[in-house]
This record gives structure tokens, sequence and C-alpha cells, in this order.
């Protein structure tokens, strides 16, 4: 059995940055949406958490996975796989979502709502 | 098996062939959990009773959990670099590093469901529960798998044998961590 | 360079069922498909019999109980499409012919694509065991929408609706194994010289499909698991009163149904372009549109699915959109029809039995393409959904699909699978024996439709606003037209298994075609190339003005 080559590691030696300091920043991030979580502003909470989420993947994805030495279509790859989950939410966020619409109403669940808000109201632990 | 065809060692894209198929593979899993965290959002904006269940879930065990998958995707690129110098004996010893962490994180992740059940929480306890064990068990089930994997690659490894896989494990590694990266503020913090 | 030596000593199981060998994968899949092809036909015959014949005992099968209906056209519907459309057309036509017609020796992971038909014959096998659980395989709807799939109460076949998942779940995976393999062969794998645009049309058809469907598929994937839990372990993920919704799955399952509409159709006019360059020998029009139009259709495509749903209850405000993106994507569909139209004008046309399945094809399409439109709008989909329209509809898109161009296909590269020809004679009998009962099935069912014939309705004696006597013949008509259809598959059969002894000795390209595959001997060795090809021209070079061949193969140096 004779191949035409061996299969390569990568094409040629990347650039390999300093992964523990970027795995040190990934942590304090981590921590800086622990902080947030603390607030009692919800939307303090919400920007922290998901900001730092946003965060991570930006340096998880360049810094570990090498998106940005990568060929340039693969990103875009994922971020049209990621669109069509986007398209996904937003068509059927209107029926699941929402509780009543244009000439519509689901009253199981708005009904699931109220008693489900009930207890957690009066029964206050 | 060491005989590979020629169509493997091939790459006219100049990815080669392994990255290739990861990135793929990535992709749709990409829709797999992009589509059951879309679904679990939209019902969760849709029902604000949900928040209350959600106050049970351990915010501290949770991000102890992200630290470790943070720990062990830092391990799975120092193999990477290891392998990438042509280091197989090192590279796995970073991988076995790396399923330690993936270790680690089930077995805290199995306290918590165990406190949860304990609780009186279980999989038809109302919809944010049945949310919450289907995430985060897939998400457990990728991890498991990763882990198999990750040991397979390393024993190849360290032998300096199959050294391209070393990368692509590690891609896949990166992406189940995250989804955890977002699993963590959508269970453990927005509530 | 060589290729791999063959191995002398292998037994028949090594070779058969344990193979990495492309070709022997796609040998499985073939056959696997056809078998549960016959299953899917005879389920046919069942149902249409008891609606022509309401309360008359099936022979073959006996008394049709409502349940036993229910069951009988469920399965049906799943088998036909996720166990013979998609195995046929996309993995053994995919297996086949992309090393072949990329010029190399195989998938670039071979064993891979070993595991994918074997986690694809375990789906087989448990689909087909569900038929003996108690209670009957699974009997509510292929579409299997909750409340009725999820709770055994209402659909009856408790056992059979979770096998039925399992069934449908393994058969994703399967094809996302063997779709990732796909995309990287061709992308990675292709002989020096074959650019983008040297890719023949089938390849790039079967490759887009595999990626629509791995695109669409991951959130039923989710949706499935959800449903299983509903079903076994009491969660209520699509239970109004527990904080669920039932319409969630329908927009699941339909933002894979839709996409996956497409994802057999591709491959199949894949295929039909290749027959119709190959008999018209001339040059496919507009390679590069069509190539563009298909891009187009695949991400429109993603954009249409509510149209199933036009009378679930969905936002109204949607089902306008959804109106609108879906009189959208037939308009690359059309596209590509008047391409082939083209293709063939002014063609020296061959009709060989592939070519009649080709032209076939078509013009069948095309029927359902237009009937398509009048569903589109959700207007008039509003009094047709649900009826017989639909069936005859799909049926006009689906039948030429996994019929016309599999026929076609299989008919152009016997010669290449198994080195001998088919007969064209009997093949030709067979052609008009299956077209034209074809529109003589589901003409009627237009009819019957249009009138306001529910589908899924076990005996419409039964239901007095649905009881119209006056269509029971047309509907005994559509019987008949299954039946005489039913039989000419015999002919097929017959000439597929006689041509494997005793068919006429293929050469290595008996059509003069271009592409890669018909250089290597027929039936191609282990290895495939002997000297691994390089291509110089792209493959439709048909009726070169200035060239004494009317072909231009294109491995051959100019
Ligand atoms: C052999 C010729 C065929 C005949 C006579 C036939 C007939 C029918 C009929 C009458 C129905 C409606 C049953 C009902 O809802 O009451 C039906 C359903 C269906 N058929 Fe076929 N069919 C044939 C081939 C195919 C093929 C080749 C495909 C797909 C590749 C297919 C896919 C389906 C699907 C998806 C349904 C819907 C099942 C459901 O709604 O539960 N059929 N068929
Ligand atoms: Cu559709």
């Amino acid at each position: 059995m004779i191949s035409e080559a061996q299969p390569m590691i990568s094409e040629a030696h990347i650039h390999h940055p300093n992964y523990v300091k970027i795995w040190a920043i990934l942590v304090v991030l981590l921590m800086v949406s622990l902080l947030g979580s603390m607030s009692s502003i919800r939307s303090v909470v919400l920007i922290a958490a998901f900001g730092v989420a946003l965060t991570k993947t930006y340096l998880v994805t360049t810094n570990f996975m090498h998106v940005n030495v990568e060929k340039r279509w693969v990103p875009y790859l994922m971020g049209i796989f990621l669109a069509f989950m986007v398209i996904l939410f937003a068509a059927v966020a209107p029926d699941v979502m929402k509780h009543s619409g244009l000439r519509w109403s689901n009253d199981a669940a708005k009904h699931a709502v109220e008693s489900g808000m009930q207890p957690a109201s009066t029964k206050h632990e | 098996m060491s005989t590979r065809p020629i169509s493997n060692t091939r790459s006219v894209t100049g990815i080669p062939s392994a990255r290739l198929i990861t990135w793929w593979v990535i992709a749709s899993e990409i829709v797999i959990f992009g589509g059951l965290l879309a679904t679990y959002v939209m019902h969760n904006l849709g029902h604000p009773e949900w928040r209350a269940a959600a106050m049970h879930t351990n915010t501290w065990l949770g991000a102890l959990n992200t630290f470790v998958l943070l720990t062990s995707s830092l391990s799975a690129v120092l193999a990477f670099k290891a392998a990438d110098t042509l280091d197989g004996a090192k590279a796995a010893k970073f991988l076995r590093l790396t399923a330690l962490g993936g270790t680690i994180f089930l077995v805290i992740k199995g306290i918590e469901w165990t406190r949860e059940i304990h609780e009186g929480f279980v999989l038809s306890s109302g919809g944010f529960w049945s949310f919450y064990y289907v995430l985060t068990g897939l998400h457990g089930l990728h991890v498991l798998a990763g882990m198999i994997i990750l040991l397979v690659v390393a024993a190849d490894a360290a032998k300096n044998r199959e050294l391209q896989r070393v990368e692509c494990i590690g891609l896949y590694w990166h992406f189940v961590d995250i989804v955890w990266i977002f699993l963590f503020p959508l269970l453990y913090i927005a509530r | 360079m060589s290729t791999q030596v063959p191995h002398a000593e292998q037994g028949i199981f090594q070779k058969y069922f344990w193979s990495t060998d492309h070709k022997i994968i796609a040998m499985q899949y073939l056959f696997t498909g056809m078998a549960m092809g016959l299953i899917g036909g005879y389920l046919a015959y069942v149902f249409r019999m008891q609606l022509a014949f309401p309360g008359h005992s099936v022979p073959g099968f006996g008394i049709v109980t409502p349940g036993e209906y229910n069951t009988v056209v469920t399965m049906h519907g799943s088998i036909m499409i996720f166990w013979v459309a998609m195995p046929v057309l996309i993995a053994a036509f995919g297996n086949f012919l992309i090393p072949l017609m990329i010029g190399c020796d195989d998938m670039a992971f071979p064993r891979i694509n070993r595991l994918s038909y074997q986690i694809f014959l375990l789906s087989a096998v448990v689909l087909v065991a569900s038929f003996l659980v108690k209670g009957g395989a699974f009997g509510g709807a292929w579409t299997s929408y909750p409340p009725l799939s999820a709770s055994g109460a209402y659909n009856l076949t408790p056992l059979g609706a979770s096998l039925w998942l399992v069934a449908v779940a393994l058969e994703f995976v399967a094809f996302l194994l063997g779709g990732v393999n796909f995309i990287v062969t061709a992308m990675n794998s292709r002989a020096p010289g074959m650019t983008m645009y040297d890719i023949p049309m089938v390849v790039w058809m079967i490759v887009l499909a595999s990626i629509m469907f791995m695109a669409s598929v991951g959130p039923l994937i989710a949706g499935a698991v959800m449903l299983l839990f509903d079903q076994t372990l009491k969660t209520g993920f699509y239970d109004p009163a527990r904080g669920g919704d039932p319409l969630l799955w329908q927009h699941l399952f339909w933002f894979f149904g839709h996409p996956e509409v497409y994802v057999v159709l591709l491959p199949a006019i894949g295929i039909v372009a290749e027959l119709l360059t190959v008999f018209a020998r001339k040059k496919l029009f507009g390679y590069k549109t069509i190539l563009y139009t298909t891009w187009a259709t695949v991400i429109i495509s993603f954009l249409v699915w509510a149209h199933h749903q036009f009378v679930a209850g969905i936002d109204p405000r949607m089902a306008n959109i959804f109106s609108v993106t879906t009189l959208l994507v037939s308009v690359p569909i059309t596209e590509m029809v008047f391409l082939y139209i083209a293709t063939l004008y002014g063609g020296s046309i061959r009709f060989h039995t592939p070519m009649l399945w080709a032209v076939a094809f078509v013009a069948e399409f095309m029927i359902g393409g237009v009937t398509g439109i009048f569903l589109g709008a959700s207007g008039t989909d509003i009094y047709l959904h649900d009826t017989y329209f639909v069936i005859a509809h799909f049926h006009y898109t689906f039948v030429p699909i996994a019929i016309f161009s599999v026929f076609g296909g299989l008919t152009y590269w016997y010669p290449k699978m198994f080195g001998r020809m088919l007969n064209d004679t009997l093949g030709k009998v067979h052609f008009w024996g299956t077209a034209i009962p074809f529109n003589l099935i589901f003409i009627p069912l237009f009819i019957t439709g249009a009138a306001g014939d529910q589908r899924r309705t076990y005996n419409y004696a039964l239901f007095a606003e649905q009881s119209r006597p006056v269509l029971q013949h047309l509907r005994m008509f559509a019987t008949f037209g299954l039946l005489v259809m039913l039989l000419f598959q015999l002919v097929f059969l017959f000439n597929f298994f006689w041509s494997l002894r005793h068919g006429r000795r293929a050469e290595a390209n008996p059509w003069m075609a271009n592409t890669l595959e018909w250089t290597v001997p027929s039936p191609p060795p282990h290895g495939n190339f002997a000297k691994l090809p390089t291509v110089y021209r792209g493959p439709y070079e048909y009726g070169v003005p200035g060239r004494i061949d009317d072909y231009w193969p294109q491995d051959v140096p100019n």
C-alpha cells in the first residue's frame, strides 16, 4: 500500500499564543459573570452573564480553536448554521413564546403561567 | 489499520481531511444544541413562572464546573501545541489531563443532579426542570463521548501515531466547552 | 503509484458485510432500500385496497381495522421517505458515484462510512421489528404530531410510537455520519485538475443535499428526544397545560421536513442532469447557472417550512410571510426545469430506457411543482389542506424523485455496478408500465381531493359529510392504477436479477459518457483506478465541434 503522502498535522506550524494567559483571562471573566449575578438589577445580571459568555466564546474560538487562522469560509459556515437557528427562533417564538396574537390566544399556556406565578408570590420562603 | 486510502490523504481545500470533517461535525452539533437552546429560551421567556424553579440550581457548583471545563480546554490546546512539535508523549499527557477534567466535571454534575433529585426536582417536575435535565444531560453525553475519544487519541499519540487527531479532538472539546459557556448563564444565572 | 492490493482470502462476511469499500457499501444501501421499498409498496397496496373496497378482506393482509389502517399509512410514508428515498438516492448513489466520479479510490473515511450503514441497518431493523410489538407499529402519521404521538392513550400504539422515534433518530445519525463523509470527500479528495466547476452535477447535488440535511435535522433530533421523554418519562414539552407547546413539534418537524423534500429532490435532479446530457449528446445548458440556482434553492427552502402549518393555528402574520417565501422558492426550481429543457433543445436525443425516465421525471415533476403553488398560497391551502389534493401533489413530486430518477439512474449505472447491461426492451416495458399507471393513480386523487376527500380516513362511508359515494369509482380507479403499477414492478425485478447473470457484458463505457467512472472497467476493481486520473475539462463536453468523437472524457489530455 503506497500512499501519496502521509497525512499532515497541519499545513504549517501555526503560531501558538500564550495559552495560559488566555485561560487566566477566561477565569477572570468567569469571576465577572459571578459578580454580576450578585447584583439585584436584572439587566446588570443579564448583561454581565451574556456579555461574558460572548467574550469567552470569542476568546476560545480564536485562540484555542484558531478560527482566525483557519480558512475564511469555516467561520462563515459556522455563522450560517447559527443564523439558521436565529431564523428558527424568530419564526417559532411568535407562536411558542407569546401566548396571544392576532386573533388567537393560548389559554392553556396563560393558565399555566397564572397558576405558576401564584405560589411564588404568596408563599415566600 | 495502517492502510489508508489515497482519498484520505488528499487535501484539495488545504484543510486536512481529519480537521475538515471535525468542522462539519461541529456544524451539525451547532444546530442540535442551537435548536434545543432556541426552544428553551423561547419557552423560558414565555413562562416567567419558571424563574422560581430556576432559583434552585446551585450557581457555585455551576461556576466550579465552568472553571473545570475552561481548564480542561487549556490542557487540550496544550496537547495540540505538543503534537504540533511532534511530541506525542507530552500530547498524550495533556489529553489525559483533559479527560480527567471531563471526569471531574461529570462528578460535580452528578452531585448536583443528586441534590436536585433529593430535593424532589426530577425530569417531570415542570417545564424548567425538563429542559434543565435534557440540556445538561445532552451536554454531559457529549462530555462523556469526548472523554472516550480523548483517551483513544491519547493512546495513539503516546506512540507518536495519528498525531493529526490531537488537534481534532481538541476542536471538538472546545466546542463542548462553548456550549457549557452558554448553558451556565442560561441555567444558573439568568433567572 | 499503485492502489490497494485486493485481499486474497476475504470471507464472504468480510467482503459483503464488513467491507469498507464504497462500492460494497453502496450496494448494501441499495439492496436495503429496495427491500424497504417492497414493504412500503405492499403497505400502499393494503390501504388502497381498504379505500377502494372498505371493510372487505384484503388479499394477503385480511380485514383492515381502523388502528391497522393508521399503522399502515404511517409506516408507508415513513418508510418511503426515510428508508427508501434517502438511502437509495443519497447513500447508494452517493457512495457509488462520489469516489468514482471525482477520481479517487474510496471515501475519505471508509470506516465511518461502514459505521453509517450499520447504524442505518439497525434503524431499519428497529422499524420493521416495531410491527411485531404489542399494539403494532406506530399509527400517529409520519409527521408524528403531538398530542396524538405523545400519548399512547391517543395513538393506541405506545410501544410502536417510541420505537418509531428511536428508529428515526438512528437513521438521522446514520445520514449525518454518511453526509460528513460525502462532503469531506468531495471537497478534499478530488483528482488533480478537477476544479469546482468540473464536478459532475450529481456529485454537487448529493453533497448539497447532505449539507442541507445536516443543517436542518439538528433541532429535530433535539425535538425527538423531547417527544420520546413526553411519551415515556412524563415530561410536558408538548403539553400546553404543563407549560409546553404542541406547535413547537410542528415547527421543529417541518424546519427539517421541508428542506428534507429538497434533500431527496437534489440528488434526483443531479441524476437527471447526467442522463439528459449523455442521451441528448449535448452540453448541460448553464452549468454554473444551475449550480447557483441550486444554492439559492437551498437557502430559500430553509425559509418556507411553516407552509405545512397554515391551518395549525400559527400566527397569521407569519403565514403571510411564509406564503411569499413559498412562492419565491418555486422560481429557482422553475428556472432549473427550463435549463433542463434547453439542454434537450437541438440535441441528438437517444431514447434508451434511462433517457425515458429522465424526460418523464421533468414532465411529471412539473405537475407536482405547479400544484404546489395552490398549496403554498395560504388562502387556497386552508381549503385544500389534508385532502387528497395534497397527497396527489406530493406524490407528483416524490414518485418522480424516488421512482423515476432512481430507475433512470439504476438503468444507466447498472452496467458500471454489475458489469452487465439491463435488457432495454424489458426496461421500456417497465417504464411505460410504471409511468402510465402512476398518472392513473394520482390524477383521480387530485379530483377527489379537490372535492373534499380528507386524507387519513379509514372508511368514508362512516362519515356522513365525507361519504360522497359519487367519488367511490374514482377511489377505486386509483387503486386499480396502483395494482397495475405494482404488477409491472415484477418486470423490473426480473430484469434486474436476470441480467445480473445473463445480461450482455458491459464494456467500460457503454454509453460513451465523459465522467470518470466510465474510464474504469465495469464493475470497477477494488481501489477503482489502476492509475489515478487527472482531469482536464468539465464533465459535459458532448458534441464539441471539430472533434471526431462526439464525447470528450474528462481525463483525456488535450
Ligand atoms: C407505489 C406508489 C404509491 C402509492 C399508490 C401511494 C399512495 C399513497 C396514498 C393513497 C397515501 C395517503 C394515505 C392516507 O393518508 O390516507 C400516501 C401517503 C404517503 N405517501 Fe405514498 N404512495 C406511493 C408511493 C410513495 C413514494 C415513492 C413516496 C415517497 C418517496 C411516498 C410518500 C408518502 C408519504 C410521505 C405519505 C404520507 C403518509 C402520511 O401522511 O401518514 N409514497 N401514499
Ligand atoms: Cu414544504
